[in-house]
């Protein structure tokens, strides 16, 4: 299907005044921002400005305090995240907290478990263990045991065997080697050309700017800029702030 | 050498019967980080479900399962109505709400049923003992440990080997993470609950056999020995709970086997000295891990 250029593809997610508090702090002060099918869009900003709160409130981890979260057309806001992952849309947390006592072929079969056919998660762990050839040579050994980039490309597969529609990204490349931050960049690329769409927290700017199709940049728990990344990495602002020129 | 091998079987049908209590109040702490002061009330509920199977008629084999699916349904039902509310409270408000669970349903079995002791008829056949080896075992001692065996490997095969089982050492580990997973809650939970059901109710199907008789304060002292077992062996920790249960079993029974007679009295401060030193030298247990209980 032909798209004109002002018709746009709609909103895979479509979040309106996202209200976030913890007790009294308020974490997200009513953001609104959306992701289309098939892009890459990177959420940006300083430690503490609310970006994880937003993953976390997205997929249902955090309570939200008001606004809708559209997914797919459907409001999810007040679903918990068993429902929402089964829907499609899931997270690959900050940290990779995967389980260290479990075996990487755990890891795999439990991803999807509750929702999806024996079949079609045989064929899935086997597409994972393709992609990540080195999670096969890991299968049987406890996850506590891998190298930390080992374990992101765990997590990572772990969250793909939900099969989902929306991958959103928690800091992907924290804590990880310069080579190895590039493989899970062009491993994020990878995923968006096999049709996944991903929302991306980052604190590498420069990068997520470069894969990102569209940005939103986040302080004190509001949006303050948005734009397309290509706008966003020429803006002063984000020159000044992050990418220190 | 015979007293020693004698002593020995006892050591292990009594350790035995506080490695699945322990083991059942591990399965719930290392999920939801409740500590359950009603697990002994678990047990005294199998042991009224095996007497009044059998006063209503059900065959002796029959009502022995009965007796366990009660324990099973009353700890699923304590999970719906009491603690499902307080899901990710703080550990006292767990532990409170555990205290007025386990008050309100033993002053039901006083009132409801009968404050004092009600015998339990066991078959003759099983009250005997059998001779192995020159060893006179209790049949019931036998059949304890058998059944104790039995427990812990089927427990093994479902945590390693079905996806609820894998989901609950998950969520042992990072609960939040589990139910991105599109694994329900609810469902680890409920299930977690029902597994300790099912070791207290046949932990107190062993224990009615083994003492013929069933009262509301019945489960009250083996579960305190549980909880010293599991603490033994690490809160939270499976492996530590059993091995818990295992050694609280060996030191009671070889302690009131070989103390010399004026000493016997102080069987129980001996024990207790024993867990004092395990947790002097590993404060958190013999095998414990770190738990996040996070929902």
């Amino acid at each position: 299907m032909m798209l004109s250029l002002n018709h746009l593809p709609e909103a895979m997610l479509d979040v309106r005044s996202l209200k976030v508090a913890y007790g009294p702090v308020e974490a997200l002060r009513g953001i609104d921002l959306r992701v289309r099918k098939g892009q890459i869009v990177t959420l940006l900003g300083a430690n503490g400005a609310g970006k994880s709160s937003a993953l976390n409130a997205l997929v249902g981890l955090v309570r939200k305090k008001a606004g809708s979260v559209l997914f797919k057309g459907q409001d999810v806001a007040s679903l918990p995240p068993e429902r929402i992952v089964r829907m499609g849309m899931t997270l690959v947390p900050e940290g990779r907290r995967i389980f260290p006592s479990l075996s990487v072929d755990e890891h795999l079969l439990l991803g999807g478990a509750a929702h999806l056919s024996r079949g079609s998660i045989r064929g899935i762990r086997e597409e994972m263990l393709e992609l990540f050839p080195i999670l096969r040579e890991r299968l049987h050994q406890r996850a506590g045991s891998l190298s930390g980039g080992e374990q992101q490309m765990l997590a990572i597969a772990r969250s793909m065997m939900s099969s989902p529609e929306l991958l959103l990204m928690d800091e992907p490349s924290l804590g990880l080697a310069p080579q190895v931050v590039d493989m899970i960049f062009d491993l994020i690329v990878g995923l968006r050309d096999r049709g996944l769409t991903i929302l991306l927290v980052e604190q590498n700017v420069s990068l997520s700017l470069e894969v990102a199709d569209y940005g939103y940049v986040m302080a004190n728990g509001s949006i303050v800029l948005s734009g397309t990344a290509d706008k966003l990495r020429h803006s002063t602002e984000i020159q000044g702030a992050y990418l220190g020129a | 050498m015979d007293m020693f091998l004698q002593q020995l079987v006892n050591a292990l049908s009594l350790g035995g019967t506080y490695a699945l209590l322990a083991l059942g109040l591990a399965v719930v702490f290392s999920i939801m980080g409740l500590i359950n002061f009603a697990h002994g009330e678990l047990m005294t509920a199998a042991g009224y479900g095996l007497i009044f199977s059998i006063m209503l008629g059900v065959p002796f084999a029959l009502a022995l399962p009965a007796a366990v699916l009660v324990a099973m349904l009353l700890a699923v039902l304590m999970e719906r109505v009491a603690f499902r509310s307080v899901r990710g409270a703080s550990g006292t408000t767990l532990l409170l709400t555990s205290f007025a669970v386990s008050a309100i349903i033993r002053v039901l079995f006083q009132n409801v049923i009968s404050a004092r002791p009600m015998p339990v008829p066991i078959p003759m056949a099983l009250s005997g003992t059998i001779e192995i080896a020159g060893l006179h075992l209790g049949i019931i001692q036998a059949i304890s440990i058998l059944v104790t065996i039995l427990m812990l490997v089927g427990l093994n095969l479902f945590l390693h080997g079905t996806v609820l089982g894998r989901a609950m050492r998950a969520a042992a580990e990072d609960f939040a993470i589990v139910r991105l997973m599109g694994i329900r809650a609810n469902a680890v939970v409920a299930t977690a609950f029902a597994i300790s059901g099912l070791l207290a109710g046949v932990a107190g199907v062993l224990w009615v056999a083994q003492r013929g008789s069933v009262d509301p304060l019945m489960g009250f002292l083996p579960v305190l020995k549980a909880f010293i077992a599991a603490i033994i062996g690490g809160l939270g920790s499976l492996s530590g709970a059993v091995a818990g249960g295992f050694l609280l079993g060996f030191a009671e029974v070889f302690l009131q086997a070989f103390l010399p007679e004026n000493l016997l009295s102080y069987r129980d401060a001996f024990a207790i000295v024993l867990v004092i030193a395990v947790l002097l030298y590993a404060p958190q247990g013999l095998l414990a891990r770190k738990t996040v209980v996070k929902l």
